[in-house]
């Protein structure tokens, strides 16, 4: 898809920041997740930026930024000993996703004020070329 | 139609180089969170100075580029105040500044063109 104007631009970053904050309510979500065993407990998942130019031979600099693929972070979950829990293990262990509430909260800060941000530029702009529809009225 | 382009001035030029110049403030703000992004600008002033100077650039043959603006500029890249680790040198508080001034003046331009559109306007009714 192809960049043409700043509708472009602005929407799809915050689509881009959209999909962030999803993944931060998906991991928040599954916080308390137990799982019976390591590789099935849920590992927190991460958007990937990348941006992409408007175009790649005029160096106009405009670019927008896409989501390139989620990641799931390799990070190792808490084991727990609850030999009385339902899916504990033989040897009495559960396995809790390693996810930071503290660090999910400020990533979903940061998404939500860049989102604002974004919508901000969209509503100036708009504004902006509305007037200048109406030049020499 | 010359003396007409040479009523409106600077401001015809102007409102084209600071709309190009919120594209390019509006992608660094869209790239805030991309890692590896480098912020980017115009000098405005000396852009301005050459579209006045020569005017739009031509172009001669059908193969050739054509430049977005019409003219030729030079898109350079932000001195970033406080460097990130991961090579984003966008700051949101210098470009929402750089943003929200590019966009008063945008207004300026597009009011001083209204009052020379306004003035040539009653000139023609000659009331």
């Amino acid at each position: 898809m192809s960049i043409r104007n700043i509708f472009d631009v602005s929407g799809r970053a915050m689509s881009a920041q959209m999909i962030r904050l999803n993944t931060t309510a998906s991991n928040l979500a599954n916080a308390n997740t137990i799982a019976g065993s390591k590789e099935e407990a849920f590992r927190p998942l991460r958007p990937v930026f990348a941006t992409e130019y408007a175009s790649k031979i005029q160096d106009n600099g405009i670019a927008t930024v896409n989501v390139e693929q989620i990641v799931s972070l390799d990070r190792d979950p808490n084991q727990l000993y609850a030999p009385d829990h339902a899916k504990a293990d033989k040897d009495g262990y559960v396995y809790q996703p390693n996810i930071n509430p503290e660090e999910e909260m400020v990533e979903m800060m940061e998404a939500s004020r860049q989102y604002q941000n974004n919508l901000q530029v969209v509503n100036t702009l708009r504004t902006l070329m509305a007037r200048t529809m109406q030049m020499g009225k | 139609m010359n003396s007409i382009r040479d009523h409106l001035g600077i401001h015809a030029n102007a409102l084209t180089l600071r709309e190009k110049r919120n594209d390019l403030l509006a992608s660094n703000i869209a790239n805030a969170a991309t890692p590896n992004f480098k912020a980017r600008d115009i000098d405005f002033a000396a852009e301005l100075q050459k579209a006045s100077a020569s005017g739009p650039m031509q172009t001669s043959n059908a193969r050739h580029f054509v430049s977005s603006a019409g003219v030729t500029r030079d898109t350079l890249y932000r001195d970033p105040v406080n460097p990130s680790l991961d090579g984003n040198t966008v700051e949101l508080a210098v470009e929402q500044m750089q943003f929200s001034e590019n966009t008063l003046r945008y207004h300026a331009s597009l009011q001083f063109l209204n009052r020379k559109i306004s003035g040539l306007m009653s000139a023609m009714r000659g009331e």
